[in-house]
């Protein structure tokens, strides 16, 4: 009998390893594609940008995104232009986020249609949309000269201020929903309780609501921010050449000039500010849990 | 529904690590055809792990497991024939009761007209004849189970495995369904395996029960020998209420507190032992009487302390000389109520001799 | 105002107590912000009908030249057929694929899986510029650039992140133990998936086949580097228009994106609503 035991052992050690590898196996489909069309290529890229005009290995692309001064411009427009993006989706989307969750569940359901429907409208009819209302004969403009407003037409589009105004009507709903969802979690025996120690209702939103949408707010800024760093669409054509994005001189370096080396030097730059800015930002979240989400 | 032949199951050193913990640690178990057996044990002792063994579901890391003459321990769950009954009755919503409980016919590629008449058949098992058409959704939760439980008999299986399929039903209902499995499986014979921690469901329903307890099983026999002959300390506190009384043995006499305890058992080793007494198997004496039976029966002389009404039942806690509680269990009649005693009042709880139950003193 | 609206604004909000007319602004600018966000997009359906060059809304005159600018066209037309049939190839290749994979790594107790989890879903986080023109450098030396398959490949592997993401919170609120339950009844393990754990998530996989179908469709940045010639994309044709001139054609084109896309989620919708009540 001993013996009959160990034997199974084996067998059943073969079973289990078969079972899970057929298992696995059904995500390999998935895997192969995603690692072929997207790991392979952006490997290529990487090595693309240590490889010198002459063939050998170098690192003169990296050197000329130091040395150069539009790389340093670009780049600090990036920044900026996410940055302000970003906190305008705040200012505007944290008092929506707050109204939609202090509404009963299927009114919020109803209107969080309106809050998703740019997400199943492609960018580009976005972007044209307000191609066409920030034009010089456009609604806005027409708009304002009827009620008054302004005398001339507004020099909306084809600039950086048409670039903002379509960014931030395209990554408002990417900050609205995790805060809203955040936002609903919170619950609401925390602030009954803070107007039971007596905290007025303003005292109470900052001291105690504030906080606990916070860890919402956080993940909803940061997937805006890093977004709006890869931002090419609506730069290209709200901005009317003036914006360049550091996306929009990866695709002009090579439509143009088909320099694959500044290319791929300049978005393995994006990569990785991307990826580092997402795990500093993680850490950081985390730690934002610990302390935010415990209130009075 | 014919009485098939039915099979009995044998298990031999079934192991199952999940990393430093042992879940099973080598298991030996006979189970007789037609038997109701039940694995009874806290949660963590092993006993659902066991049963998905049973199943197929878990893979254990060694052993052998026998359907008849049958080796299965390699054998997918599917191919293995046996009737399952979870906790939460896993019902699919998304088809009607009667396309339930004719799944595993249709998987058999039973004709069309068989099958409504099976399943028919099962639903009038489980008494509730006419729901085939209705709608999982509909049904309460003792209904749900009954269910569940035709679905699992309607293939007609040799085996049946439940795990604590009653723990999510109120109190009445899930006395009123012990019974009703029972009833069943009297009707159908299929050797069946009942999974629950709950020790009076085990008592009421099977005609052995298992204790398992840190992945081994620690005694396994029927219900009266299990509770009145507990094999250790685990096992008598697990399965009903105990007070436990450390004795000497010397020269084959057994002492507490230096005077001698009459016993029956026989065969124990001279030393420390523990002495286990059941609430409902002490008098309580007082006065004069206290006299009378110290001729028959073993005495614990002490004063009242505190005393419980429980309905159907009073408890009586009882200090004695060293300090030590001990309980004893009335049956409320009007005359012994009226007859219980005032907190301080000097009181004797006697016990025969067969009633007290030696064991050693390690917990098991 | 009636007495019956004064008496809601003096009502407490919430828990602390503030009335509703204390933060009527909040109310104010909550509606502004989802007007912001609704209008522009649902303005371009009236202003596509305006007869004049420069969309004009309300129209003066109303028209549907450029309607008939847009379906007359033969580029236009071949651009759109494009677009359909990469959005539904990607709808079917992503879905199948991401749902299997969602099944198999929820399923599998192997670490690994969390890691391959992770990398199905890193086409989110990677900027699409470099996805674009990593691919079409990719696809330049495998000839595979102006091709159907080439870009149905590259658009199904953005579509799987989202299709996982759907299908596996389909599967975390589902009840695993009918698999099991099944399977003691005598269903393999693929019967099991197909007869029980299926028709339970269709309402996920119909969605995520929807989206994958609009990642597609919608998908502009790839598809400028990746579809050419005979096989551009709509995107990609618009993309282009609009870099020269304010074409009103597109506002023609925009409408009928709006609208197939609207009415593709309803769909999805309706689907799940019935998958329910049934």
């Amino acid at each position: 009998m001993r013996s009959d035991a160990a034997l199974n052992a084996a067998g059943l050690r073969r079973d289990a390893r078969a079972e899970r590898i057929a298992l696995f196996g059904l995500g390999l489909p998935a895997l192969a594609l995603v690692t072929v069309t997207m790991v392979i290529p952006v490997a290529w890229l990487f090595w693309l940008s240590f490889l010198g005009d002459d063939g050998a290995l170098s690192l003169e692309h990296y050197r000329r995104l130091i040395e150069q001064a539009s790389y340093a411009r670009i780049f600090r427009a990036t920044f900026e232009i996410s940055a302000i993006v970003t906190a305008i989706c705040i200012l505007l989307g944290y008092p929506l986020a707050y109204v939609l969750s202090q509404l009963p569940r299927r009114i919020a359901n109803l209107c969080m249609i309106g809050v998703l429907m740019p997400f199943w409208t492609s960018i580009l009819v976005r972007t044209y949309a307000w191609l066409v209302l920030l034009q010089r004969q456009g609604l806005i403009n027409s708009l304002g000269i009827r009620l008054g407003l302004w005398d001339e037409p507004l020099a909306l589009v084809h600039n950086l201020t048409g670039t903002l105004i379509g960014m931030v009507h395209i990554m408002l709903p990417f900050l609205v929903l995790p805060l809203y969802g955040s936002m609903r979690a919170i619950d609401r025996d925390y602030l009954k309780a803070a107007a039971n120690l007596g905290a007025g209702p303003t005292r109470a939103f900052w001291l105690v609501f504030f906080p606990l949408s916070l860890p919402g707010l956080s993940a909803g800024a940061l997937i805006v921010f890093i977004l709006c760093l890869g931002f090419y669409v609506t730069p290209a054509l709200l901005g009317g050449g003036t914006v360049i994005m550091v996306a929009n001189r990866i695709a002009s370096d090579i439509e143009i000039f088909f320099n694959w080396g500044a290319a791929s030097a300049l978005g393995v730059v994006l990569l990785v500010l991307a990826a580092a800015i997402l795990l500093a930002a993680a850490r950081l979240i985390r730690l934002d849990r610990l302390f935010g989400g415990h209130a009075p | 529904m014919a009485r098939d032949a039915s099979l009995p199951i044998t298990v031999r050193q079934v192991a199952k690590r999940y990393g430093a913990v042992r879940a099973l640690d080598d298991v030996d178990l006979d189970i007789r055809s037609g038997e109701f057996l039940t694995l009874l044990g806290p949660s963590g002792s092993g006993k659902t792990t066991l049963l998905m063994v049973l199943a197929g579901f878990t893979r254990p890391d060694q052993g052998s497991l026998k359907f008849g003459e049958t080796e299965v321990i390699r054998l997918a769950p599917h191919k293995r024939g046996i009737g399952m009954v979870f906790q939460n009755y896993a019902l699919f919503p998304h088809m009607s009761v009667g396309a339930n409980i004719a799944f595993p016919l249709r998987l058999r590629r039973v004709a069309k007209a068989d099958i409504a008449r099976r399943v028919d058949e099962a639903l009038a098992l489980v008494q509730l004849a006419g729901y085939a058409s209705r709608r999982v959704d509909e049904l309460s939760g003792g209904q749900r189970q009954r269910v569940a439980l035709a679905r699992a008999i309607v293939f007609e299986p040799r085996i049946l495995l439940m795990d604590e399929p009653l723990s999510a039903l109120d109190k009445q209902l899930r006395e009123h369904m012990q019974i009703e499995l029972r009833r069943l499986h009297e009707q159908l014979g299929m050797t069946t395996v009942y999974v629950t921690h709950d020790q009076r469901e085990a008592l009421t329903m099977s005609d052995r029960v298992a204790v398992i307890h840190h992945g081994r099983i620690m005694q396994l026999d029927a219900p009266r020998r299990l509770y009145e002959r507990p094999a250790n300390r685990f096992i008598a506190q697990f399965i009903g209420e105990s007070t436990f009384l450390p004795v000497e043995l010397a020269d084959g006499i057994v002492r507490y507190a230096g005077e001698a305890v009459r016993v029956t058992q026989t065969g124990l080793p001279a030393g420390r032992q523990l002495l286990m007494l059941r609430p409902e198997r002490l008098r309580m004496l007082q006065g004069a009487a206290i006299g009378d039976g110290a001729a028959r029966d073993n005495l614990l002389r002490g004063s009242v302390q505190r005393t419980v009404y429980q309905g159907d039942s009073y408890l009586i806690e009882v200090r004695l000389a060293d300090g030590t509680v001990v309980s004893m269990r009335g049956v409320s009649t009007e005359r012994a109520l009226a007859a219980i005693p005032q907190p301080g009042e000097p009181v004797a709880l006697a016990f025969a001799p067969e009633d007290a139950v030696l064991m050693g003193e390690d917990a098991g | 105002m009636s007495a019956r609206d004064a008496s809601w604004l003096n009502r407490p909000a919430t828990e602390t107590q503030i009335p509703h007319r204390a933060r009527l602004w909040l109310y104010l600018l909550a509606v502004a912000v989802v007007t912001f966000l609704v209008l522009p997009t649902l303005i371009v359906i009236p202003m596509s009908f305006s007869a004049s060059q420069y969309l004009e809304f309300p129209p003066r005159e109303w028209s549907l030249r450029w309607y008939q600018s847009y379906f007359g066209s033969a580029a236009w037309m071949q651009a759109t057929a494009t677009s359909v049939k990469a959005g539904l190839l990607t709808a079917v290749v992503a879905t199948a694929l991401g749902t299997l994979a969602a099944y198999g790594l929820f399923v599998s107790r192997l670490r690994a899986a969390g890691a391959v989890m992770a990398l199905l879903l890193t086409p989110i986080i990677v900027p699409i510029i470099l996805v674009g023109i990593g691919v079409f450098y990719a696809y330049v030396r495998i000839r595979l650039v102006n091709t159907l398959a080439g870009l149905v490949l590259a658009h199904s592997m953005l579509a799987v992140p989202l299709v996982v993401m759907v299908v596996t919170s389909a599967l975390k609120s589902y009840d695993m133990n009918q698999e099991m339950v099944a399977r003691s009844l005598g269903a393999s393990r693929p019967r099991a998936f197909l007869l029980v754990t299926l028709p339970q998530i269709k309402l996920a996989v119909a969605t995520s086949a929807v989206l994958a179908f609009l990642t597609s469709f919608d998908e502009v940045v790839v598809a400028i580097f990746v579809s050419g010639g005979d096989n551009a994309t709509l995107t990609r044709n618009m993309f282009n228009a609009l870099r020269d001139q304010i074409d009103p054609t597109i506002a023609a084109i925009s409408t009928v994106m709006i609208v197939l896309s609207s009415a593709l989620i309803l769909l999805a919708q309706l689907l799940g609503r019935s998958g329910v009540r049934r």
